[in-house]
């Protein structure tokens, strides 16, 4: 933009450009077609699995997908509420050890660690985030699960108290829930440092102590947010396919014991589809339907976040 | 007056605090409040104590198998073979398909990156869709990304079949997120005076944006793009879907011809035999894919300790 020379000698110079920059409105449009590319793909996704389920839902009405019974694709037996209870199974065990996990950890960093300690202990939350989900599943099978079959208290009452076998969702919950206290512990300390200092420094003048300066002032200041981190980490749990793939087994059955064999929506779609099924078979198209119903699940819960963060955002900020 | 009984309340309880600290009682609740402490700081700990059991078991586990046969010789499945048996194809194809991720994800997240920072209205109804979508996108579970591989990339539309160039196109989609938010932390952190300073020397916004505001920002991208592999490095589930050959003796042809495998599937793959001999390769697998991404993410932490800019 340039002034222009006649308009200078004016009570309000104009200020416009000395010719249009078409070169620049090009490339201003290519990087609008790469930040919409998301919407894209986000509609390719919603496309992808609405046509197959569609044809799904020809064959099999609403009603029988979605009911108590056998789940049994190969014999006709479509009763998702198997695989839908596996994956709750796993995920509330999960949930048991992160969500206490996660909080912790969170109060550590915003309210105990010191800038060394914090500095020390930030990039190897991050790590054991990025460690491949592959590998929590193996050491799952074959750390945890023999572990869990020699301490397992048998004293325990009815089912209960049977050891687990070589799958079980407890173990395959317990490692989740691992996995996920870096997710939670991350998304609550944000919205805990966003509490505002001079909260914390009244509560402190007042005589409180940490304990209750963290749980009367930080947590509740920050509901929102570790709300938002509590449904992030369930719909993370969900979504998760390879550590309950190889841990967790694929006995789709209705049960919450922790000792039993569990298969999952993710689970049974990554064992189902192996990239050699054959299309337009009713084997190919209850995958697209186990999917959109995962999909639905985990959209809901990524909309309740992205809000929930908005609202903590705009509390402080 | 309100700030008045305010001050009295403060003035109270501090006389308190400072009665019982004088009369020898400690502060209130102050066992309660160390047992707390030590509950937070053990939430941490479990994580960390974790994490380094995975590693140590992965490599005790994995021990007798960690010798150059793991990196060169192709996976055998016949018994007989498992002492020689390798991972060279799988570790081939996830070196390929990082690479075609690399080249796809990295100009279409700056881009959408330099869009949403630096040109975007954010008044427009247009860019709160976008940055909706980018939030949801980004947990949106993997495997469902590998349902739109199968239907749209290996089949369907595009129709590439079971190549690298699938799997690379399926995860750059996935991870694609996590290099348009990176990405605009970086581009966000460059001060404002910067780009000020280049439009009142006469250069448009574009310009500005090429030479001024991307060079500076461009350590912070590398290290969230790097991060960004990382993650990408190690899924499988999506994989699975495209039809990734679980036993592939041969290193990929190309990018879009021949079959592939890579090393978390054939982690998988081994993990899921019966026999306790592939255990052992498995846990090798795991140290070896572990191994790489370390150093990616030291790589990722030294750039962005070397290159970072002061103003």
């Amino acid at each position: 933009m340039t002034v222009s020379p006649t308009a200078s000698s004016a009570a309000t110079p104009i200020l416009r450009a000395t010719r249009p920059r078409w070169g620049e409105q090009v490339i201003v449009g290519g990087l609008f077609v790469a930040a919409a590319f998301s919407v894209l793909v986000t509609g390719a996704i919603i496309a992808a699995l609405l046509g197959p389920s569609l044809e799904f839902f020809a064959q099999i009405s609403f009603a029988e997908f979605l009911r108590k019974g056998i789940w049994a694709p190969r014999q006709g037996e479509f009763a998702v509420f198997n695989l839908v209870a596996g994956t709750l199974n796993v995920t509330m065990y999960a949930l048991i050890v992160a969500i206490p996990g996660g909080l912790g950890a969170a109060v550590w960093l915003s309210e105990y660690a010191g800038p060394g300690a914090r500095k020390t202990v930030k990039p190897i939350l991050e790590v054991l985030e990025g460690v491949p989900t592959v590998a929590y599943g193996l050491f799952a099978y074959l750390f945890v699960t023999p572990i869990l079959q020699r301490i397992w208290p048998t004293f325990l009452p009815g089912a209960l108290g049977e050891p687990p076998g070589i799958f079980s969702s407890g173990a395959a919950g317990l490692v989740m829930g691992i996995m996920l206290i870096p997710t939670i512990a991350s998304v609550s300390e944000d919205a805990m440092r966003a509490v505002p200092s001079g909260m914390r420094q009244a509560a402190y003048g007042l005589g409180a102590n940490r304990l209750q300066v963290a749980t009367k002032v930080v947590v509740p200041g920050a509901l929102s947010g570790i709300m938002a981190a509590f449904v992030l980490g369930v719909s993370r749990g969900i979504g998760e396919t390879m550590l309950v793939l190889i841990a967790a087994g694929a006995t789709a059955q209705f049960t919450l014991l922790p000792n039993e064999s569990v298969q999952t929506m993710t689970a049974f779609i990554a064992r189902t589809a192996t990239g050699d099924i054959a299309t337009g078979t009713m084997d190919y198209y209850v995958i697209f339907a186990v999917g959109a119903l995962l999909f639905v699940f985990t959209f809901t819960m990524n909309m309740a976040t992205i809000a929930l963060v908005r609202r903590f955002r705009e509390t402080y900020e | 007056m309100k700030s008045s009984a305010h001050n009295r309340v403060a003035q109270d309880s501090a006389r308190d605090v400072t009665d019982r600290l004088l009369s020898g009682g400690g502060r209130p609740g102050a066992v309660k409040s160390a047992v707390f402490q030590a509950a937070v700081l053990s939430c941490v700990l479990i994580a960390i104590v974790t994490l380094l059991a995975v590693i140590g078991w992965a490599i005790v586990a994995g021990w007798d198998r960690l010798d150059l046969n793991l990196l060169t010789q192709m996976p055998s499945g016949m018994r007989s073979r498992l002492q020689t048996s390798g991972l060279q194809s799988a570790i081939v194809g996830s070196l390929m398909v990082m690479a075609g991720l690399a080249v796809t994800v990295l100009p279409l997240g700056i881009a959408a990156a330099v869009f949403l920072e630096e040109f975007a209205d954010q008044e427009r109804w247009y860019t709160r869709v976008i940055e909706v979508s980018v939030q949801n996108l980004a947990a949106v579970p993997s495997i469902v990304f590998g349902i739109l591989g199968l239907a749209f990339i290996m089949r369907g539309p595009l129709s590439f079949g079971s190549v690298v160039y699938t799997g690379s196109l399926t995860l750059a989609l996935l991870v694609l997120p996590t290099v348009i938010v990176t990405s605009r932390e970086a581009i966000r952190s460059v001060p404002n005076s910067i780009r000020l300073g280049s439009m009142a020397l006469g250069a448009t916004r574009w310009r500005t944006v090429w030479h001024q505001v991307l060079p500076v920002s461009i350590p912070g991208i590398i290290t969230g793009a790097i991060l960004a592999l990382s993650r990408a490095i190690g899924e499988a589930a999506p994989l699975i879907m495209i039809g990734t050959a679980t036993f592939v003796t041969f290193n990929p042809a190309g990018f879009f011809e021949g079959r592939f495998t890579v090393l978390p599937v054939q982690i998988y793959y081994w993990s899921s035999q019966a026999n306790d001999d592939f255990h052992v390769l498995a846990a090798a697998g795991v140290i070896v894919l572990i191994a790489m991404l370390l150093s990616l993410n030291s790589f990722a932490i030294w750039v962005r300790a070397r290159a970072s800019t002061d103003y």
